[in-house]
């Protein structure tokens, strides 16, 4: 089938934020996360997780509560404002101070009519939620010390306080304070610190949930203001609790990393008298757990460690299936990485600056699984700061390596790179149209003639680029639809044909020729991933979220043949299990029926020619085959070429020396470079 | 249990040939047990001397011939015999040089195989599925051969013949010829392998079919002529399901072991993968793996046993793996069973080799013969019979039967033995009980030593040892049968405690055990001299004791508390003996809670439990002893069973809180063992881990 030299690349840096809040929307089935970096992301939690949507934070924005009300999502932090985010366009919508020092909560009541928020200042602020704004309406009784968390009653007419030491119940209606429950501190040493009581939680039968720096989950009565039971669930911190929809199930994360469950059960077999349990303990994290959220049938979980983890509830699933796998998700479900094809040049793209990398050369050949000598190492050639505070959104090098572009929310800047030899100087293009203030997503044509940008409204300007400088040519705009942020653009070879994909799943071709919208590909469930647009055939290559795969003729306006079968033999189970989305599709230049795909853990590569695996082959089989004869390998060969020596993929791209290019970071240096976890239990280590 | 051993090659590279399961034709016994004849696919027959892994004679026929069938040894004639060319055959000795030179003759019609059997004439069979003997065959060689089978062609032999879903068996006294059909499944075809044995009057066939079944049916040896005419059809019994795996195979073997043991080469084992090349051992009774070993190189299955070894080619080589079967019981299947140690069971491995022979009458006795052949003596038989004995042990004094069972136990060959030794004991046991003044101890000594007695074929064996204070034989006994019920260990148990050390300490035990407990005792007090504390370990409960109270200090050390033997050396030797024996904790629990004075036998446990924990026993060479998690196992079924009486007995109190400190103490030295696993492992992980730096540029191939 084939060699590949591979460049083995391990010097992106990449470090994934830590996560500090989370909030669940059971309407829309969105999960929102909010990053120690200030970002903030969405996940479709029935669409395996995919990471739909991205907000790039700033500078000194520390994010600490986040709020859904309704279909908006409001953030408050440290920097004492309270932000709403504008879903449609992925950016900040507006912030507004709310004048009580930094922020440590923010929450919505369910009628969805207002928002609370705790201060420093020991104040509980109510906002009143409305068409297009927030408005202050009133403070609660003022308290002597900062409010940590906040939750409200159901009926929205009572709010509980988690303070220093103690617990405040608020009547909404008066502003006055109903009862006052003091947390323990610790015994010891610990006496003399304060108990912070992290995380509270207001059930609608009148209990109120508390987690403290203690170590204890607390079950208070709001009615006498009296401890019901306590559990002593850590010796450390008690940082996030979260309760199911039917209040059956309550979660909390602490700061050892561990999840611990409880459960509302009835202790005697047929009788009605429940109590919470503590029941299972998960630890899928090493560092502090910040945030935890129950959601349908699975507990997510996010903490310092930066990963988002899924474990799905198995009394609450019916069927084994992928969605009921554990899922950890380490990286973005975007590239971060981008190719000059032709000229062996990596671009990296960290959160405020981006690197400029030149690849290695070899010197000889060697048998496969060999490392080849590096006749020249990579070198850094250039370090972009960002200017500004706003953190990089998209960014991208064009083939021939002479351009490069990125966008933050506010701007947006176009560079000229002069390589010549070891000099290496940019020009930073002025006078840009003015179309591209800002961009959700850019790419170059491939003869690195035009720059698309894509815009609000899901519209994609075009602008031609020149020695002189570069010139607005056109806008495309779909013909109708959804006005969601695009999230993938993909030009064809021959600049005939540009494709975009924005989050409602739609997925636009552009005729470049006549700047019309050619046609749009059927709508399905699942969101696209990762698309390509075949050099000869003029074909678009989609990947799904759920790891479906179409391939549609753009000439034809319909499905090719083999997409069909595909669609109708099905694709094999092993590859319908992986828990990563496809990020790239690639096409081989010199086998045409090659398409080269790549997720987290592995590298793929299609041939069309080849019969479909069904689920009785074996579908990893390139062990197999490299132990039979040339003849043999005919009868057991089928289209899906897996390869699994690489881990941890952040990108892979086919350069036009035929080499690929594979970015690997992995987890173990990220490991490595997290801070100390809170407790070191293990000896000498 | 069954063991495979460790393996060494007879022939290697170059004789076993490339990729088909030609290389090896056969390998068949040679002229005793240490001698067999190894017939290549290409020209060669060689014999090897199995023990010194060496040929001692080849022979090879001329280019362009062709060697058909494997080449025997005729026991008869001290000849060997080999069919060239289908239809030649030639017969030559020891010290012919020249194969061309040797006795030939050509035959009528294609010949199969030839089949040899020891004290007997080999058989030859034809294509056709005709039989004749060797002899009969060479008197005059172009005789007619008629046809038995028309309609299929033979594809397999051995000792039956078959054709696609038919056995044959020919029987020679008188002559005839039966045909069973197989019963056969829809989608499953012929069996793949065969494996004979004549056990009794019966000859049991096992077969093996591509889906894993194996099969056993038995066929009588001795049929009424009648129904010898037409097609009988063969009734099977499953008695072992292999296990498949993920690839489809194409051909395996089996091979009977003995009555319970069978050996399977070409399936997958059951938890190591997809690999194939596994020799197994599997017993049938229990369907349980025994034994296995991964075969290096390709496996061609097919797979020979002669004497207790088998003869497995595989890679490039001819590989002779010595193996043995233990009785298999349900205790030893299900693991609870002490594993007895190798000198022992040596003894009692005894392997024939079945599989090819002709069954006919004369091969059973055959068989026999050569049994006592291999005890030196094949013309003396005993004097007495079983039953004659049986009259004996009625009446005769002690000694006389002491001397008589010797006699009967020295001349009777095992298989016979086996039920003899039963009966003798329950005999000699009904004596005993009846005659205050009969008591052979000698004799039961020397019917447990042959080891063919167990605790179920003569259970007032035990209970008149106990009554008759005979701890010699009931320590013998304790060691030999593994299935004493756990009532009977209890009141042995009893027994035992119950009976003064004085009066123990007359009784003449094995010496073995008594040399255990002495070594034990002394090197409690060599230790005490050294001060115990040889490499500087101060155990963490030995601080923490400090710190809780110092008055403590000036006690003695907390672990060297009270080191002396609770009991005395025989008591000891006995108790040992309980402890190594086989039980469910389950059924033993209510008896054990009948034990009246359970202190005496905790303080024991408790004593050996430190001796073990400081080592002692590792100095010492028995070959018995009992095992740190055996006496764990008792300490917890004894603070189990009495855990009411250790608590309110005031006595009990100093013994239960220093086993108390003592466990804590191991248990604080295991956690901070953990701790140093832990970290040795992230050294170990952090080692693994493929470096190449930051960057490299590899090739990878796709295929």
């Amino acid at each position: 089938m084939g060699e590949f030299k591979v460049h083995r690349v391990r010097f992106f840096d990449y470090m994934p934020s830590g996560i500090r809040a989370l909030a669940f929307n059971r309407d829309t089935e969105r999960m929102a996360v909010a990053r120690m970096d200030g970002s903030v992301e969405i996940f479709h939690c029935s669409d395996r997780f995919f990471q739909e949507k991205i907000i790039p934070g700033r500078e000194q924005c520390g994010i600490e509560g986040l709020s859904w009300v309704g279909e908006r999502l409001f953030s408050a932090g440290l920097n004492g404002g309270i932000t709403e985010y504008d879903l449609t366009n992925q950016k900040v919508k507006y912030t507004i101070d709310a004048y009580g020092g930094p922020i440590w909560t923010i929450t919505g009541n369910q009628q969805g009519t207002h928002l609370a928020v705790g201060c420093e200042d020991g104040t509980v602020k109510l906002f009143e939620v409305n068409e297009d704004k927030i408005q202050f309406e009133r403070n609660l009784d003022r308290q002597k010390s900062r409010i940590v968390s906040l939750s409200w009653h159901p009926s929205g007419s009572k709010i509980a306080a988690g303070m220093m030491d103690m617990i405040q119940i608020f009547n909404v209606e008066t502003g006055h304070s109903i009862h006052r429950m003091l947390a323990d501190r610790g015994v010891g040493t610990s006496r003399s610190k304060e108990c912070v009581v992290w995380s509270v939680v207001y059930l609608s039968d009148g209990t109120i949930v508390s987690g403290d720096s203690v170590g204890m989950v607390k079950l208070w009565d709001d009615q006498t203001g009296t401890l019901i039971k306590s559990h002593n669930v850590t010796k450390c911190d008690v940082l996030a609790l979260s309760v199911s929809q039917n209040e059956d199930s309550l979660v909390a994360g602490t700061s050892e990393g561990t999840v611990v469950q409880f459960q509302f059960v009835s202790m005697v077999l047929g009788k009605d008298d429940n109590e919470w349990v503590r029941t299972r303990t998960f630890k899928n994290h090493t560092h502090d757990i910040r945030a935890v959220a129950e959601i349908t049938t699975a507990v997510v979980s996010g903490g310092m460690d930066a990963q988002l983890v899924v474990k799905p509830l198995l009394d609450k699933i019916e069927v084994r299936s992928a969605a009921s796998a554990l899922r950890k998700i380490h990286f973005p479900h975007r590239r971060l990485v981008f190719c000059a094809r032709k000229s062996g040049l990596m671009l990296f793209q960290y959160p405020g600056h981006l690197e400029l990398w030149r690849l290695g050369e070899s010197e000889g050949k060697g048998i496969p699984g060999s490392s080849l000598f590096v006749k020249r190492n990579p070198e850094k050639l250039l370090h972009l700061k960002v200017k500004g505070e706003d953190h990089i959104r998209c960014s991208a090098v064009s083939p021939c390596g002479e351009w490069i572009v990125y966008s933050t929310a506010s701007s947006l800047r176009l560079y000229r790179l002069h390589c010549d030899n070891n000099n290496v100087s940019i020009t930073k293009i002025s006078k840009l149209p003015k179309v591209l203030s800002s961009a959700n997503q850019l790419c170059f044509s491939s003869d690195s003639s035009h720059l698309f940008s894509a815009s609000t409204q899901s519209s994609v300007h075009i602008v031609s680029l020149s020695q002189s400088g570069c010139k607005f040519v056109g806008t495309l705009k779909p013909k109708s639809g959804s006005h969601q942020a695009i999230h993938l653009l993909a030009a064809s070879e021959d600049g005939e044909w540009l494709a975009s994909a924005n989050s409602d799943h739609e997925v636009h071709i552009y005729n470049l020729q006549t700047r019309k919208a050619h046609c749009t590909v059927p709508v399905y469930s699942s969101a696209v991933t990762a698309m390509g647009i075949h050099a000869t055939t003029n074909c678009l290559f989609m990947m799904y979220a759920d790891q479906q795969m179409c391939e549609y003729s753009i000439e034809q306006k319909q499905y090719t043949d083999w997409s069909r079968t595909v669609q109708r033999k099905g694709l094999h189970r092993l590859w319908m299990e992986r828990d990563t989305p496809c990020l790239n599709v690639m096409f081989n230049p010199q086998n045409p029926s090659h398409v080269i795909l790549h997720d987290t853990y592995m590298l793929c590569i299609i041939d069309q020619s080849l019969p479909l695996p069904d689920d009785k082959t074996q579908f990893y089989n390139q062990l197999t085959l490299k132990s039979l004869t040339e003849e043999q390998r005919k009868s057991h060969s089928h289209a899906f070429k897996v390869c699994k020596t690489f881990k941890d993929i952040l990108c892979v791209e086919l350069i036009s020396d035929q080499s690929l290019v594979v970015v690997e970071r992995p987890l173990e240096d990220v490991a490595t470079q997290l801070p100390a976890p809170i407790k070191q239990k293990k000896f000498a280590t | 249990m069954a063991a495979l051993y460790e393996g060494y090659t007879l022939c290697g590279d170059g004789t076993v040939q490339n990729s088909s399961n030609i290389g090896i034709l056969g390998v068949e016994q040679g002229r005793d047990i240490d001698h067999v004849l190894v017939t290549d696919s290409s020209r060669f027959i060689t014999v090897y001397k199995v023990s010194d892994q060496r040929p001692t004679g080849s022979w090879s026929v001329k280019q362009g011939q062709m060697i058909s069938c494997p080449a025997v040894f005729n026991t008869q004639s001290q000849e060997y015999v080999v069919v060239t060319d289908d239809k030649v055959v030639r017969v030559w000795n020891e010290d012919d040089v020249n194969l061309e030179k040797a006795f030939k003759a050509t035959v009528s019609a294609d010949v199969l195989r030839v089949l040899s059997a020891t004290d007997s004439e080999p058989v030859v069979l034809f294509c056709c599925g005709a039989v004749r003997f060797l002899d009969l065959l060479l008197a005059s060689p172009q005789q007619p051969i008629e046809h038995v089978l028309n309609t299929f062609p033979i594809n397999w032999s051995k000792c039956t013949k078959r054709g696609e879903h038919c056995l044959y068996v020919q029987r020679f006294d008188p002559n005839t010829l039966v045909k069973h059909r197989f019963e056969t499944e829809p989608g499953l075809s012929a069996p793949i392998s065969f494996s004979a044995t004549c056990r009794g009057s019966n000859i049991h066939l096992l077969y093996l079919y591509l889906n894993g079944s194996v099969y056993e049916s038995v066929l009588p040896l001795r049929r009424s002529s009648t129904g010898a005419e037409g097609v009988l059809s063969l009734s099977r019994s499953l008695c072992l399901s292999l296990p498949l795996g993920e690839e489809k195979l194409m051909s395996g073997a089996v091979v009977v072991l003995d009555e319970a043991h069978v050996a399977v080469v070409g399936f997958p084992h059951p938890s190591a993968g997809p690999c194939k090349d596994y020799l197994c051992i599997w017993n049938t009774h229990f369907q349980t793996l025994q034994a296995c070993k991964e075969m290096a190189g390709r496996i061609y299955n097919q797979l020979w046993c002669y004497s207790g070894k088998l003869y497995i080619p595989h890679g490039k080589m001819l590989s002779v793996i010595p193996f043995e079967c233990q009785k298999s019981s349900l205790a030893a299947a299900l693991g609870k069973l002490k594993q007895t140690s190798q000198s022992e069971s040596k003894s009692c491995s005894f392997v024939s080799s079945w599989t090819v022979q002709t069954y006919s009458d004369v091969t059973q006795t055959a068989e026999m013969k050569s049994r006592m052949s291999t005890k030196n003596n094949s013309d003396v038989k005993s004097a007495l019979t079983v039953d004659q004995l049986i009259e004996h042990i009625k009446t005769s004094a002690v000694e006389d039967v002491q001397a008589e069972v010797g006699e009967f136990i020295r001349w009777t060959p095992q298989a016979d033995l086996q039920l003899a030794v039963g009966r003798l004991a329950l005999e000699l046991v009904s004596r005993s009980q009846t005659d205050a003044n009969f008591y052979p101890q000698c004799v039961f000594l020397q019917l447990l030593e042959t080891r063919y007695l167990c605790y179920s074929v003569c259970p007032e064996l035990l209970s008149l040892a106990m009554v008759k204070k005979d701890f010699h034989l009931c320590q013998i006994a304790f060691q030999i049968f593994s299935d004493i019920p756990e009532a009977v260990t209890c009141s042995y148990l009893k027994t035992i405690l119950s009976t003064p050390d004085s009066e123990m300490e007359t009784v003449n035990l094995d010496t073995d055990s008594v040399m255990f407990m002495k070594e034990l005792t002394r090197a409690q007090s060599r230790s005490d001299e050294e001060g115990g504390q040889l490499n500087g370990f101060c155990s963490p409960a030995l601080e923490s004791d400090v710190s809780d109270s110092p008055s403590n200090k000036l006690q003695r050390d907390p672990l060297a508390l009270d080191m002396s033997c609770p009991v005395g050396l025989h008591k000891g030797a006995l108790l040992n003996e309980v402890l190594q024996a086989a039980y469910s904790d389950r059924p033993l629990l209510p008896h054990l809670k009948d034990l009246t004075v359970p202190q005496v036998f905790l303080q024991y446990l408790r004593f050996l439990y430190f001796k073990y924990c400081h080592d002692a026993h590792k100095q010492i060479r028995a070959l018995r002893t009992p095992s740190i998690s055996q006496i764990i196992d008792w300490v917890c079924l004894l603070l189990d069973a009495h855990f009411t009486v250790l608590a309110v007995a005031p006595e009990a109190k100093r013994l239960v809180s220093d086993l108390h400190k003592f466990v804590r103490s191991q248990v604080k030295l295991y956690a901070e063992l953990c701790k140093i696993e832990g970290s040795l492992q992230v050294l170990k992980n952090s080692k693994r881990s493929e470096d190449f730096g930051m960057y490299a540029i590899q090739v990878i191939e796709l295929f």
